[in-house]
């Protein structure tokens, strides 16, 4: 559903990102792993039209990403950032601006925008807390309220900077259940992970990149036996039974 | 929202009333209703308390207002039209329009308009030029209203004749303000205020930081173009008919958020109202503390903005109400 056509991008001129191609499956999830710096965040700024391209093309359904109009994409594809201002607002209130690039001039929210906006706050569990200001809640609560405006915005396609970061274990997989509860009712979810076991296990395919450039895009199996996280990490990846773990070289 | 617009009109009705020479409600109407025009009440009420009132409900809506904008689009609580430079601008603008172009009245006012719209445009670009995040803005900000402030002060410094006028002018104030001046700065306070709730709704999306923002579509770098035009357009009308004021467009901004929150929706009109309560009932303390000697209302606002904004900043970390 998308594809990365040779891409290159980065800022004020240095290429973060160098010549990647790779193909996003529908319906999938896709994790996006690296060692620090290597432009995990820049690949996923690029998909989302946040920063330009030097070189090459994403395309999504076969059209250029950037020949979409700035509403007409975020109809299509939802991005989570990973820092992000935390403004006094109600859940109720910020889950409602999922609704905005569906809304017209007027920016009043109809019956069926609402709708979408209970339907979102029910799947992720935040109906509770509708009424509560966003900085009273905890580090997990909240993600599981960005979550739920990327849900209100009803597109095809979500985008995820680092999800877990910043949360407690517990939570950590509290949020991956979510995001993999999400995709079994159809959404396809690309999100950068720092943790390797997570990637591994909560993803259909994995995207290792080394130093801006693509090593390989492949299922945690066949990126096992390429061996290729061992080199790029400096560890020994080892699994034990549905799960991964790693230890020093 | 109705009571902030009650409290409004009241404080309108006693700016009328109130003076060097009272004027009781009833005898202001009779005044008004018999239309006499040699009745000293009636040149009164028709030549100063109705321009002042209008000229000092107008500036304080316009200034809170501006200031509600700025802080929107800086994403910071502590910005303010007179931080990034805005009146600054106004200011040198009106004073070089005094030395070059001494006495002709409707230059300065023109000039310190086109000085405010000139700084806020100028200091828009250049964030633009760095990469437009928001403590750029301020620094930018904090840079240009700091070379503006030495121009002003070197212009008064070189050509002291101005000196009288631009003291007044700094200390803003609405003696003597003609209805025909708050006249043709009306178009302007009307065009941005009629831009800033139109915006209101993409401000609030803004809050949630740009790249969230961006993510749903928002168009930010013109977002926050518009709102800084519309509040250039409201803070370079009202100083051009005012003078400086200063606090009004940080203050006032911070109590609307305490009483209504940080929705923009409400919070920008709530701001206009209570701005312009504030700057109409300071006016009436700088009339009657000292009658029959008059304080500049600038010098009010400050006397009773400077211990408010210190308990704001004492009280900024339980406040959770600041973005």
């Amino acid at each position: 559903m998308i594809e990365f056509c040779h891409v290159t991008a980065g800022y004020g001129g240095v290429p973060a990102v160098r010549d990647v191609s790779l193909h996003i499956p529908r319906g999938k999830i896709t994790a996006v792993i690296g060692p620090n710096g290597c432009g995990k965040t820049t690949l996923l700024r690029a998909a989302v039209r946040q920063l330009p391209l030097s070189g090459g093309e994403i395309l999504m359904d076969g059209r250029s990403v950037s020949d979409y109009g700035r509403k007409e994409f975020a109809r299509a594809a939802s991005f989570m950032p990973q820092v992000r201002t935390v403004p006094s607002i109600t859940v109720g209130g910020l889950v409602a601006h999922g609704r905005f690039p569906h809304l017209g001039l007027s920016r009043q929210l109809r019956q069926a925008d609402r709708a979408a906006v209970e339907r979102a706050m029910e799947e992720t569990g935040v109906s509770a807390w509708a009424g509560r200001d966003l900085r009273e809640l905890s580090g997990g609560e909240r993600q599981r309220v960005y979550l739920a405006m990327a849900l209100a915005q009803e597109t095809e396609v979500i985008f995820l900077d680092e999800p877990t970061t910043y949360l407690d274990l517990g939570r950590q997989f509290e949020v991956l259940g979510l995001i993999r509860t999400l995709n079994s009712r159809g959404k396809t979810i690309v999100m950068v992970l720092h943790d390797l076991a997570q990637a591994l296990g909560y993803s259909h395919q994995t995207v290792l990149l080394e130093q801006g450039r693509l090593v390989l895009c492949a299922g945690a199996e066949t990126l096992y036996e390429s061996g290729e996280i061992d080199r790029v990490f400096g560890v020994r990846a080892c699994r034990a039974g549905e799960t991964w773990y790693f230890t020093p070289r | 929202m109705t009571l902030l617009a009650a409290a409004l009109c009241a404080a309108a009705l006693l700016s009328l009333r109130c003076g060097s020479q009272n004027i009781p409600l009833g005898e202001l109407l009779k005044a008004l209703r018999q239309g006499d025009p040699d009745d000293a009440v009636l040149r009164i009420v028709l030549y100063v308390r109705i321009p002042r009132t209008l000229a000092g409900g107008l500036a304080g809506c316009a200034l809170a207002l501006a200031g509600a904008l700025i802080q929107a689009v800086l994403n910071n609580a502590m910005a303010s039209p007179n931080i990034i430079g805005v009146n600054a601008g106004a200011g040198f603008a009106a004073m070089l329009a005094g030395v070059l172009a001494p006495g002709a009245a409707g230059m300065m006012s023109l000039a310190a308009f086109l000085g405010a719209l000139g700084t806020a445009l100028f200091i828009y670009i250049l964030a633009v030029k760095a990469g437009l995040s928001r403590t750029t803005l301020i620094l930018a900000g904090i840079a240009v209203n700091s070379m503006l402030t030495a121009g002003s002060n070197a212009l008064t410094l070189l050509d002291p004749d101005t000196a009288i006028g631009a003291t007044a002018f700094m200390l803003g104030g609405f003696n003597g303000v003609a209805l025909s001046s708050v006249r043709s700065a009306g178009v302007y306070l009307a065009a941005g205020a009629l831009l800033a709730f139109f915006l209101a709704s993409d401000l609030d999306v803004l809050r949630l930081g740009e790249e969230s923002a961006a993510g749903l579509g928002l168009h930010v770098g013109r977002t926050r173009f518009l709102a800084i035009l519309a509040a250039a357009l409201l803070a370079g009308a009202a100083v051009s008919f005012s003078g400086l004021l200063g606090f009004v467009g940080l203050l006032v901004p911070h109590m609307a958020r305490r009483l209504i929150g940080g929705d923009n929706r409400w919070l920008l009109p709530a701001a206009a109202l209570m701005g312009g309560s504030f700057v109409l009932l300071c006016d009436v303390a700088s009339r009657l503390l000292f009658a029959p000697f008059e304080l500049p209302v600038g010098i009010v606002m400050s006397l009773l903005g400077g211990p408010f904004f210190l308990y704001l900043l004492l009280h900024h970390k339980r406040g959770r109400v600041y973005d």
